[in-house]
């Protein structure tokens, strides 16, 4: 036996209060994980929507959400003029519903759009979008909740839309959504003649501080940005990470409290015992440290069974038809390592009085009143 | 290395009190303890024997007075800590061993305090358990034991670290009067093998008598001496 295995002795023997302080922490991580690998997962959706075969994005200043941006359609065919451009697609956000689903994301592109060429079609071809006035094209998985043919009629808001075809794309946001040529997903939404934004191709990327000119110059409402810089500069990209981490980092607060609560139980219930430890040469800092390794113990079991439910969680959430193929969650390492240090940073914080309390223990009195 | 004869553990003119000084519990206590000696402190319950030994030991500080046990003052913490590490060997009336570990891991928490190597560790406590009569229970829990065989594990417990002092607080206490003895003879021949100067508090006059030399001890006063 070495001094180590005294933590799994004593957390051994006391199994109960063991399982309550790694189950608070793993509810913390595997929330943390869940809300965190979603949020990312759902922000990298949309990063790759505007970025599909894009460098630069254009859109309103000051619109608090992309929703809410306009961009003259004469705006985007001069930005398409412009020497240094290659390519720029107009796209408009908006939102429809149908019966059984108030919320589905709507794609208004015109046909040369990039993602049509990308798409996998099932049903009906690239060359059938905008073709026919009166038909929409659904995403795979919208198609699939909405239980819809291609040909068939379905109810999109007040209107009827015959479906021109169906695609399967990458991406979760496009495969749930429902698809409109340009000019009619304009009048459906009431906007005729503005995008949302528009998404740029330059010829030579590396020209991309002169087209940043020429749009600030020529149309003074425009705003362009790199695709990174619009990613770390996007309010609502912001929000959601912070929302994210703020409802994550509480659930690791009262895991650390459970912990705190776990420890605190297990030392004053071992009182005695810890004099009996001092009595037999334990230093404070070797009592502390017991206790200090329990809670670590503690944190990396909490750790093992929270990444295992989360990961459960994140691998069963695609497959729930209500979430409309929304979910595409995405772990990265930078996650997953502050995960890791948050926990045993919560443990250790909340070991912090049960370790102090315990390496304070005088042998004399306690072995006298106990 | 100590010679038989030098002083062990000299206490001079030591006070000790509780509850804010309101109960005085040692009043100007003075002993000298001789290596390989065998010294009972006899007395009463609530004499002061229990916290004569525990100032010995390092577990408490006195008000007043002089200590010094194996050449270290056990008011300063560092040579309390090592006093307990090196030096002293404490068994208590209540075994105070810790529950749901084995015979062996009890016995081996002292040698886990000062990162003594398992093999030459193992080879102690197997020797220990041999002469003490418990080399078939060291893999046994400790609700396994009865009174004796626990008493004998915190015997080897005190003893694990190879110390020079024993202090012993009415180790069999709390033991039939057979056991008792067997206990206490145990404890005696030990010292002997070992060479550990012995202090024992004790309020039974026979295992007081079987000691080298009695000191009593009556309302924190040394007495008879």
């Amino acid at each position: 036996m070495r001094f180590l295995s005294l933590v799994f002795t004593n957390l051994r023997r006391h199994r109960l209060r063991a399982f309550i302080g790694v189950a608070g922490i793993a509810f913390g991580v595997a929330a943390m994980l869940t809300i965190l690998a979603i949020v990312n997962g759902a922000i990298g959706m949309f990063e790759r929507i505007l970025s599909t075969d894009s460098h630069f994005l254009v859109f309103e200043k000051n619109v608090s959400d992309l929703f809410f941006s306009s961009v003259p359609d004469e705006d985007a065919k001069a930005m398409a003029a412009l020497a240094v451009v290659e390519s720029a697609h107009p796209l408009l956000f908006g939102v429809v519903s149908s019966p059984g689903f108030p919320v589905i994301t709507c794609f208004g592109l015109d046909p040369a759009d990039p993602r049509l060429a990308k798409a996998e079609w099932r049903t009906g071809t690239r060359a059938d979008f905008g073709a026919r006035r009166g038909e929409i094209f659904l995403g795979s998985r919208a198609a699939e909740f909405l239980g819809a043919k291609a040909g068939g009629d379905i109810a999109i808001g007040p209107a009827t839309f015959r479906v021109g075809g169906i695609f399967k794309t990458e991406n979760g946001f496009e495969d749930g959504g429902v698809f409109l040529p340009m000019k009619d997903a304009q009048e459906f939404f009431h906007k005729p003649g503005v995008c949302s934004v528009v998404a740029v191709k330059l010829r030579d990327q590396a020209r991309g501080a002169e087209f940043k000119r020429d749009i600030e110059s020529a149309h003074p409402r425009l705003i362009a940005l790199e695709n990174r810089e619009f990613n770390q500069s996007y309010n609502s990209f912001r929000i959601l990470k912070m929302t994210a981490w703020a409802v994550g980092l509480c659930a690791f607060l009262l895991g650390g409290l459970g912990v705190a609560n776990t420890m605190l139980l297990s030392v004053f219930s071992r009182i005695r015992e810890i004099a009996v430890l001092r009595v037999c040469g334990f230093s404070q800092r070797q009592v502390s440290a017991l206790i200090f390794g329990e809670a670590a113990a503690v944190a990396a079991g909490g750790l093992v069974v929270g990444l295992s439910l989360g990961s459960a969680v994140l691998a069963i959430l695609p497959h729930i038809p209500q979430f409309q193929g929304y979910v595409q969650a995405s772990v990265k390492p930078v996650v997953l390592l502050g995960i890791v240090v948050t926990s045993l940073v919560t443990a250790v914080v909340g070991a912090i009085y049960p370790a102090r309390f315990a390496g304070s223990i005088q042998p004399a009195e306690a072995l006298r009143y106990e | 290395m100590s010679e038989r004869g030098n002083l062990i553990a000299t206490v001079r003119n030591v006070w000790k009190s509780y509850d804010q000084g309101r109960v005085t519990v040692l009043q100007d206590v003075s002993l000298e303890v001789r290596v390989g000696e065998v010294v009972a402190l006899w007395g009463a319950s609530g004499s002061g024997k229990s916290t004569l030994l525990h100032l010995l030991g390092g577990l408490d500080v006195p008000d007043r007075g002089e200590l010094q046990v194996c050449g270290l003052d056990p008011r300063s913490e560092e040579d309390r800590l090592k006093l307990r590490r090196h030096h002293l060997g404490f068994v208590f009336q209540l075994h105070n061993l810790i529950p749901d570990l084995t015979v062996e891991e009890n016995v081996r928490v002292p040698a886990l305090a000062i990162g003594r190597p398992a093999g030459e560790t193992l080879a102690r406590i197997q020797e220990l358990a041999a002469q003490v009569g418990i080399s078939h229970r060291l893999n046994h829990r400790i609700q396994d034991l009865s009174g004796g065989e626990r008493q004998r594990t915190a015997i080897c417990r005190a003893l694990v670290n190879a110390p020079r002092l024993l202090l012993a607080d009415e180790p069999t206490g709390s033991l039939d009067e057979k056991t008792g003895d067997a206990v206490f003879g145990l404890l005696k021949s030990l010292a002997t093998k070992e060479r550990i100067t012995v202090i024992l508090a004790t309020h039974e006059r026979r295992f007081a008598e079987a000691c080298d030399r009695i000191v009593r001890v009556r309302d924190g006063r040394l007495v008879d001496v």
